[in-house]
Formats: structure tokens, C-alpha cells, sequence
């Protein structure tokens, strides 16, 4: 199955149809997104003004994967938009994929769905929906197996922007489980578009893609060495659910040389952001001590999160109004 | 009749009228709808010399076209600085016209609070045209259906009429 297929998200007037992945998109698609994020926070209040842009819409959020956060944000922000939500937690087995994924599909269709929210552990996945839905049906991915979490690294990029100012000043450092990781793909990519001074990523030989380089990214075996001077850490989550053989030691191993403790932490810029897009391991991948730290921006993420997917949608829905005003007008 | 055009002489019409009104002693609230309604709000509010600071609405999300033409490329955050729950509030537009941006202003407003009272007042409006039952309390001055006008500004102030074919204020 081939996954760079990054048309298939745009519509005729080369606008975001789906959210797939971030790869082949431009700078202004990402900003649109930014930029109208930060509107749906009340400047008085700083809280998110629920709004009736997506009433009448109806969003199912499919997962194949169990997730908290994305799902719980995804829901908040689809709520927060008016739509009408319906959460399906779809537990499956390799040998039920094919064909039982499209009948799946094929009934929440039929049940009225606008947009499908979806998260599943084979690569692909999401891309294999967008090719079979309806016309008028959006598909946003949340997560498939090692490929691409493209609204996860929109919140990481609206997070850094907030905290720290334009992207292309500044350096950044990935660290951990680069191989497994979705995140760290999805985060590389957004980190390139928007012009990133530096994109470093660090861990171990076992956890790197086999040629990291061609991703446009510096890699740093050596933590310490590749903390110095970054303006962001983003910290990975170690995944062991994604991990098939030997590849660490141990967990204590790990942290020993790719834990983010305060010690480390402090190679960094000094007014340095941590970054870590959820679940923590503490004391496996970044010590309680930095997590709970200052310079943390992890809950910030996670509340910016609702924002940005609210933004997502309501770009998607708005796009293909305006597709369907051109078709009118035509 | 000559229409009258010059935004000075409206915006002293409007201050005449909000003076003489009762509102003006319930500690009035102001809110302009952006963009052009919130120009002449900050006029009218620096007139008036209210004391709370000047509420800004974008109505984009609460437009009733969504669906059919998607996001305004420009909205900003709609922000109220003070509680609108039992408030007195003058809201503030440039043109009425359909009455569907009031319509939408009005619901947004009652999504922060539900305020004691809303009047309407407007630069000017084109009474025969509206499309839902929303009338202002005080205009300026009142355009034919087949007048329309845009609203440059904010720094000077200036209406002009615009032929049929351009985008209407």
C-alpha cells in the first residue's frame, strides 16, 4: 500500500480535503491552521469559546488504537465546534483487516457521517479510508502505526510558536525513539515546511530509521551533545507496544543515557522548552523533576491541542464549502 | 434627497440620539462589529466618553453561510472585556442591511451572558432589504435598496458609493 500519496487529501482547488499527513504540504496550509487556531481562544478569558460553525456536522471518532488525549481532544474540539460526535473504540485483529475495515466504513456512512476522525496501528490506514469515502465525507488521521500524526505535530508547532516565537530562528532536538515513532515523522516534517534553523534527532542506533539523514535532520547519539543550544527538547515516549525483538537493554539503561533530567536539560538554551506529546513514561524517557518543571510546556500542549484540531476542521469544512461555491457558481 | 455621505456629520446624528436615550444612564457597554462596525463604535464610544472599555465582535463563526461559503480569510478573536450577564449594551454596525450579521452578533452575545438590554444603532441602513425582522433603534441616514456603499478606514473615515458589481460593506 503506498502511503505518500498526498494529493489524495487535496481537492480540486488544491486545498485540504483530508488531513493525512503533512508531507507535500505547504507553509500557508500550515499557518492557515495556526493562525486561526489562536482565534478560538476568548482573549478576555483564555478559555475555548464553544461556536456554531459545524452544527448539523456529524464526526465519528474510529479507533482502532486506544489513545486518551487525542481521543478526549478530538472530541472537545468537535464539540466545541457544535458538531454531533459519535466515539466508536473499534477493537480488531490482523486477520480482520481488508474488507472488514471497508464494510466498517461503509456502515458509518451510511449512518451520516461527515468526517472520520481515525486512528489505527497499520500504516495507511487512514489513506486507505480517504480512498473509499464518499465525496463529501472528510478523513482526518489521528495516529496509523509508524507513519504520520499529523495533528499532533500541528499543536507541537502552535505550541512552540507561542512559546518561543517564529520557527525558522529557532533549533530543535527530538529525542528518543525515533524508529517507532509517528510523532518524530509527522514533527520533522512540520519542522521543514516551516522553516526550522535546525532539526536535530537524538537516541539510540537500535531506535533510528536506517538513514535518518534523508529526513533533513542532524543525528546526535550522544545526548549531551545534541541538547547544546537548542531552543526546544521535545521528549518521545518510549513505545514498547511498536517494538518486535531486543532493541535496549532496559528501561533504567535507557534513562541513563537518553533520560531528560535537569542536569541535562541545562546543556540547552537557558529559557529552553520540554516538549512531550503524551503519555509520559516518567523515569524512563524524562525525569518527573523536568516534566513537572518550569520550562515544561506539556499540559500547555494538550489544551493548544483542542485548539489546533478545532482549527483542522473547521479548515477542512471550510474548504469544501467554497469548492462547492465555485461548483455553483460554475 | 442627496445623501448624505460624510461620516462626521452621521456620527453627530447617532451621538444626538444615544444622549437623549435612557441608556445612557445604566452604565452603558459598547460593542462594535468588526470591521467597519467597530470603527465607528470606537468613534461613538469616545464621544459618549464610556467608561468600560470597548467590546470587539467578529461574527465568522456565527454566520449563517458557512456552510455555503465557507471562513472569512481574516477572523480574528471576538473579545469582550467586561460581563455581559444583565449589561446594558449599545452594539454598533456600519451598514444594516439583510439584518443576518445582527442576527448572528445577537446570538454570539447571548453566548457570553444574557445582557439586560441590546440597542441597535447603525451608520447607515437600507431599509428595503432586510431580510429577517431586525430594525435599529437609531441610523444615520437611510440608503435605497439599489444604493450601496463601502466603508473605508478607520483613519479617515470615509463612505463611498460603489457601483453594483463590487463587493458590498
Amino acid at each position: 500500500m503506498r502511503l505518500t500519496e498526498p494529493d489524495i487529501q487535496l481537492n480540486a482547488q488544491k486545498k485540504l480535503r483530508h488531513l493525512l499527513t503533512l508531507e507535500g504540504l505547504k507553509e500557508h496550509q500550515l499557518t492557515e491552521i495556526l493562525d486561526l487556531a489562536e482565534t478560538f481562544f476568548d482573549p478576555a478569558t483564555g478559555d475555548l469559546k464553544k461556536v456554531p460553525l459545524l452544527r448539523g456536522k456529524t464526526i465519528m471518532n474510529v479507533f482502532f488504537e486506544p489513545s486518551t488525549r487525542t481521543r478526549t481532544t478530538f472530541e472537545i474540539a468537535e464539540k466545541r465546534l457544535s458538531a454531533d460526535v459519535v466515539n466508536l473504540n473499534i477493537a480488531t485483529s490482523a486477520t480482520k483487516k481488508g474488507e472488514s475495515l471497508l464494510d466498517t466504513l461503509w456502515n458509518l456512512q451510511a449512518m451520516g457521517a461527515d468526517m472520520f476522525v481515525i486512528r489505527h496501528a497499520d500504516s495507511g490506514a487512514a489513506h486507505f479510508f480517504a480512498r473509499h469515502v464518499a465525496p463529501h465525507v472528510h478523513v482526518l488521521n489521528a495516529g496509523d502505526g509508524r507513519h504520520a500524526h499529523p495533528s499532533q505535530a500541528l499543536l507541537d508547532m502552535f505550541t512552540i510558536r507561542k512559546h518561543k516565537g517564529d520557527i525558522y530562528d529557532l533549533k530543535v532536538a527530538i529525542v528518543g525513539d525515533i524508529l517507532h515513532s509517528r510523532v518524530a515523522r509527522s514533527q520533522i516534517q512540520a519542522l521543514s515546511i516551516l522553516g526550522a534553523r535546525e532539526i536535530r534527532v537524538i537516541g539510540p542506533r537500535t531506535l533510528m530509521p536506517s538513514h535518518p539523514e534523508a529526513l533533513g535532520v542532524h543525528v546526535y547519539h550522544d545526548m549531551d551533545r545534541g541538547l547544546e543550544d537548542v531552543d526546544v527538547v521535545i521528549m518521545l515516549r518510549l513505545q514498547n507496544e511498536r517494538m518486535s525483538g531486543a532493541r535496549l537493554p532496559s528501561e533504567k539503561e535507557f534513562f541513563r543515557l537518553y533520560g531528560l533530567t535537569e542536569k541535562r536539560l541545562a546543556r540547552a538554551k537557558p529559557d529552553a522548552i520540554v516538549m512531550h506529546p503524551g503519555p509520559i513514561n516518567r523515569g524512563v524517557e524524562i525525569d518527573s523533576a523536568v516534566a513537572d518543571g518550569p520550562r515544561s510546556v506539556i499540559l500547555d500542549q494538550v489544551t493548544n491541542g483542542i485548539a489546533v484540531r478545532m482549527a483542522i476542521m473547521a479548515v477542512i469544512f471550510s474548504n469544501a464549502a467554497q469548492l462547492q461555491q465555485q461548483e455553483r457558481e460554475a | 434627497m442627496k445623501l448624505n455621505l460624510d461620516v462626521n456629520s452621521l456620527l453627530d446624528t447617532l451621538e444626538a440620539n444615544l444622549r437623549e436615550d435612557p441608556i445612557m444612564g445604566k452604565n452603558p457597554h459598547m460593542i462594535g462589529i468588526r470591521s467597519g462596525g467597530l470603527w465607528i463604535a470606537q468613534q461613538l464610544h469616545q464621544r459618549l466618553g464610556l467608561e468600560t472599555p470597548l467590546g470587539e465582535l467578529d461574527i465568522a463563526f456565527y454566520r449563517d453561510d458557512f456552510s455555503r461559503v465557507g471562513l472569512h480569510p481574516t477572523v480574528r478573536p471576538s473579545h469582550i472585556p467586561w460581563n455581559v450577564e444583565d449589561a446594558h449594551i449599545i452594539l454598533v454596525d456600519d451598514v444594516l442591511y439583510t439584518g443576518r450579521t445582527i442576527r448572528a452578533a445577537l446570538n454570539e452575545i447571548f453566548d457570553y451572558g444574557r445582557p439586560a438590554q441590546v440597542l441597535l444603532t447603525t451608520l447607515l441602513e437600507r431599509p428595503g432589504c432586510r431580510e429577517l425582522p431586525i430594525c435599529a433603534q437609531y441610523v444615520g441616514a437611510q440608503l435605497n435598496c439599489d444604493q450601496k456603499v463601502k466603508l473605508l478606514g478607520p483613519d479617515p473615515l470615509e463612505l463611498h458609493l460603489i457601483e453594483d458589481k463590487e463587493e458590498v460593506a
